[in-house]
């Protein structure tokens, strides 16, 4: 396959599993937890780092998962001191991102980390780093890593569908019927950091915030039912990203940054468009 | 060592964070009360496309004209998380998050475009971004402590004003007080100590000088006035020994280590606060569970007396 | 019809240094129906999360049927205030009360056919069958309210909790659903109601349990429900709360 296609393709699995993630993570009330996670994360890559002494998908998969668990778990365990939730976020999540910064600024040096990196991502670096499947032949890493990172978040939702919508729409009913709300949560936080961790590298950072809110939240004005909502989010998510690589090569841009300003634009759209809760249907309502 | 400590540049940079920890405290303050912390986050990352069109229109690297542009960017954004969550069912955090990665996408955009296209002439651009003090210059440092100052005199002449806007912003309106100019004032305020300290710390860690300071403080006292004392100071004495450590190494970034200054307060004061204090807690709940364990007994020697 | 149900043995509970409850001890019998009252603050909605254990409880012991509360999980409904969950949710009235059954369907499982019945059968019950592909945004105060009765009723419990299922709600709606409390109660089952309506108190429910920190008289209604009682768990109110609701107060006796 050609250079491009493996990029497009990249860039389509970034799209679809952050966006099917996206819609529990503001339906749960936590868009600004996925904010954290994405700074997080670069902790738990240093930490891989430092200790394996190699940069590999398992490590920081395994990295990310432990840096988003205790980002959940700090944040939640500050709460319990009377810290309100969006403070604990704040404080957390810059303490431990700068913990990272500094580690990669004093130890770990000039290696194949870099905070820059790590923030924007380089999705056009992408082709080059493969590895060699059975059956499927040389890959990408980040491409396989993002497949797998996307059949884990699938068969999560759909195995859990009724336990997630459930825990998201009433935890204390949840809890009296003897679901596990608070093991879900931990579960889902995993979930975030795999999705954010796998899609660091094509997207980075911050713009992984915005292919993880913005496709769910125009998806949420559009629709009144979880499943269709689910399905908007992903094909918002797929269309920013084919159009986002399009815009960037047009301007000769950066295309993760290009990505995340596509999905505004398609917010944009629904905001102003939708016809339950755009602003155009809304001022007709009115008008008429 | 001595040498760099010693030089008159150091010391001016020394004095501008210590100068921006002072009013990110205090300025941290007035969010926590707005239970806004994490707009500080969105609004700095807002900034971004700002600074970069400013750049582009100007052509060179002039601190307040880029500090201009940032503002006028983080204005826009607060505009739009505020018209999002009004006229839809979204709600506040994910309108923030929205607004903060789509326009540091959009900044980002911009920026890998002037990279490539103006040359040399746009390095320093990139520290606005991830904040390098010791780069600043004096013309720099001297921009950030007239606005550092302006907002410090701004909060400091308000107090009441401010305590009964955000105590009880219904009862402040009964009294007369135009609660829209405050909002604006408000936000005016927020946004240009965020953008200030862009320069110094970045878009990511400004929002925990404005967040940390201020939380700690709370562990201290129950008088909004001790809170924003106390924040100012843990907020300049953070922004000094993270200056002074990260003069130690070589290349080694402000930011970040103003940053674990901040936390390891909090962390004390976490502990070892006077008010809610994790120590002063257990005392408390020990010493409960005691009363708890002896009011049993009468009251089942109560009920005996009953029967 | 007089074995008791739920035995409460010095429960106390507390939110980070204040006590909400403490020395809290009661017995419910099979087959009442009891309202919870108590100002505010009183730690009504308290008492029933840490009896549910959806709040922590700092001591005591709390037994149904004769058995720890994980035991005896299946056969125990919670209505919660209507307030406490987001009405914007992406999901309809069926969706709603179909959750009811999601302890029951088991994991990896969805709802089928039979349970999808069950569940328009008790929106039939509360006169909700016509809204149930109707999101529940759009559904009135009373109407979400009806929704959350559903909800609990397919559970098929056989002792409910309920949290003010009566706030904000239309007279319909009341009376809709105290029918159905007392149809509960006629097939034998146990409910606590949270109740902040006084002048209802004594129409509504056949026991009456004042909580103020801690349970200040409890029983019979028509023998406990005395103006000493209010008096005793209103205690500074007394004054405001009485001129409010002087009347019923007498009325009601």
């Amino acid at each position: 396959m050609t250079y491009t296609v493996w990029i497009v393709l990249t860039a389509v699995l970034v799209g679809l599993s952050c966006s099917l993630i996206g819609v529990f993570l503001i339906l749960r009330k936590m868009a600004m937890m996925a904010d954290a996670i994405s700074h997080t994360v670069l902790l738990g890559i240093v930490v891989a780092f430092l200790i394996t002494k190699e940069i590999s998908g398992p490590h920081m998969l395994i990295g990310a998962i432990i840096a988003g668990l205790v980002t959940a778990l700090l944040v939640q365990w500050l709460h319990q001191f009377d810290i309100e939730q969006h403070a604990s976020i704040g404080i957390v999540f810059t303490t431990l991102f700068a913990i990272g910064v500094i580690l990669i600024a004093t130890s770990v040096g000039n290696a194949h980390l870099d905070v820059q990196h790590a923030l924007m991502g380089e999705i056009t670096f992408i082709p080059w780093d493969t590895i060699t499947l059975p059956f499927v032949g040389k890959v990408p890493v980040a491409t396989a890593m993002l497949s797998l990172v996307l059949v884990i978040v699938i068969v999560s939702i759909i195995a859990f569908y009724k336990e997630w919508k459930i825990t998201s729409f009433d935890p204390a009913l949840a809890a009296s019927l003897g679901i596990p709300v608070v093991f879900m949560h931990y579960l889902f936080m995993s979930l975030v950091s795999i999705t954010t961790v796998a899609s660091f590298d094509a997207v980075g950072a911050i713009m992984v915030v915005a292919m993880l809110i913005t496709p769910a939240a125009s998806a949420y004005l559009w629709t009144d039912k979880l499943s269709i909502m689910l399905l908007l989010s992903a094909l918002f998510g797929v269309t920013s990203a084919i159009v986002g690589y399009y815009v960037a090569a047009w301007l000769d841009t950066s295309i993760s940054a290009s990505m995340a300003f596509a999905t505004g634009i398609f917010f944009l759209i629904s905001f102003l468009g939708s016809p339950k809760h755009g602003l155009i249907s809304k001022y007709n309502r009115i008008a008429s | 060592m001595w040498s760099i400590l010693s030089s008159s540049n150091f010391q001016w940079v020394l004095a501008s964070t210590m100068i921006l920890g002072i009013a990110a405290g205090m300025i941290g303050c007035l969010a926590y009360w707005k239970k806004q912390s994490l707009m500080s986050d969105a609004l700095a990352h807002a900034a971004l496309p700002g600074v970069i069109i400013a750049f582009l229109i100007l052509g060179e690297k002039n601190l307040f004209l880029l500090i201009m542009g940032a503002a006028v960017s983080s204005l826009i954004g607060a505009f739009f998380i505020q018209w999002i969550q009004s006229a839809t069912r979204i709600t506040e955090d994910t309108a923030m998050g929205m607004v903060l990665s789509i326009f540091f996408g959009l900044g980002i955009m911009l920026l890998t475009i002037v990279n490539r296209s103006a040359g040399g002439n746009q390095s320093g651009l990139d520290s606005f971004i991830f904040g390098q003090a010791a780069s600043m210059v004096k013309s720099d440092v001297i921009t950030m402590l007239l606005l550092a100052v302006a907002v410090i005199v701004i909060v400091a002449i308000g107090f009441k004003e401010w305590k009964i806007y955000l105590f009880d912003p219904q009862f402040a309106k009964g009294l007369g007080l135009p609660i829209k100019g405050i909002n604006i004032v408000y936000t005016l305020v927020l946004v240009t100590t965020i953008v200030v300290g862009i320069q110094a710390v970045g878009v990511i860690l400004i929002a925990a000088l404005l967040i940390i300071p201020s939380v700690s403080a709370r562990y201290w006292t129950n008088s909004f006035l001790y809170m924003l004392i106390l924040s100012a100071l843990f907020g300049g004495v953070s922004g000094v020994l993270g200056t002074f450590i990260s003069a130690v190494g070589n290349g080694w970034p402000t930011g970040p280590f103003i940053v674990i200054v901040a936390a390891s307060f909090f962390i004390l004061s976490l502990i070892f606060g006077k008010e809610r204090g994790i120590l002063v807690n257990r005392l408390a709940i020990i010493a409960h569970k005691r009363q708890l364990k002896s009011r049993k007994s009468s009251s089942s020697l109560k009920r005996s007396e009953l029967i | 019809m007089t074995e008791t149900v739920l035995k409460v043995n010095n429960l106390s509970a507390s939110y980070r240094k204040n006590t909400v409850l403490h020395d809290v001890n009661f017995q419910i019998n099979q087959g009442t129906l009891t309202g919870i009252v108590g100002p505010n603050g009183a730690g009504k909605s308290t008492l029933i999360k840490t009896l549910l254990q959806l709040h922590p409880t700092l001591t005591g012991t709390v037994d149904f049927f004769g058995l720890p509360f994980k035991a005896a999980q299946q056969v125990i409904g919670y209505v919660p205030q209507r307030g406490s969950v987001d009405w914007d949710f992406p999901t309809n009235a069926l969706d709603v009360v179909l959750m009811g059954l999601y302890g029951r369907i088991g994991w990896l499982k969805l709802p089928n056919r039979s349970h999808k019945q069950m569940a328009m059968e008790k929106l039939e019950k509360m006169g909700m069958a016509a809204y149930a592909d109707r999101q529940i945004s759009q559904l009135s105060g009373g109407q979400q309210q009806r929704v959350f009765l559903a909800r609990a009723l397919v559970q098929d419990a056989d002792f409910y909790f309920m949290d003010e299922p009566l706030a904000g709600v239309d007279a319909a709606t009341e009376r809709a659903i105290m029918a159905i409390l007392k149809e509960l109660k006629e097939q034998g089952k146990t409910v606590m109601v949270v109740h902040h309506d006084l002048q209802t108190v004594a129409d509504y429910y056949d026991h009456v349990l004042f909580l103020n920190k801690t349970v200040v008289a409890h029983g019979d209604t028509t023998s406990i429900f005395t103006k000493e009682n209010i008096a005793r768990t209103y205690g500074g109110n007394m004054r405001w709360t009485l001129k409010e609701e002087e009347s019923h107060v007498v009325h009601s006796q």
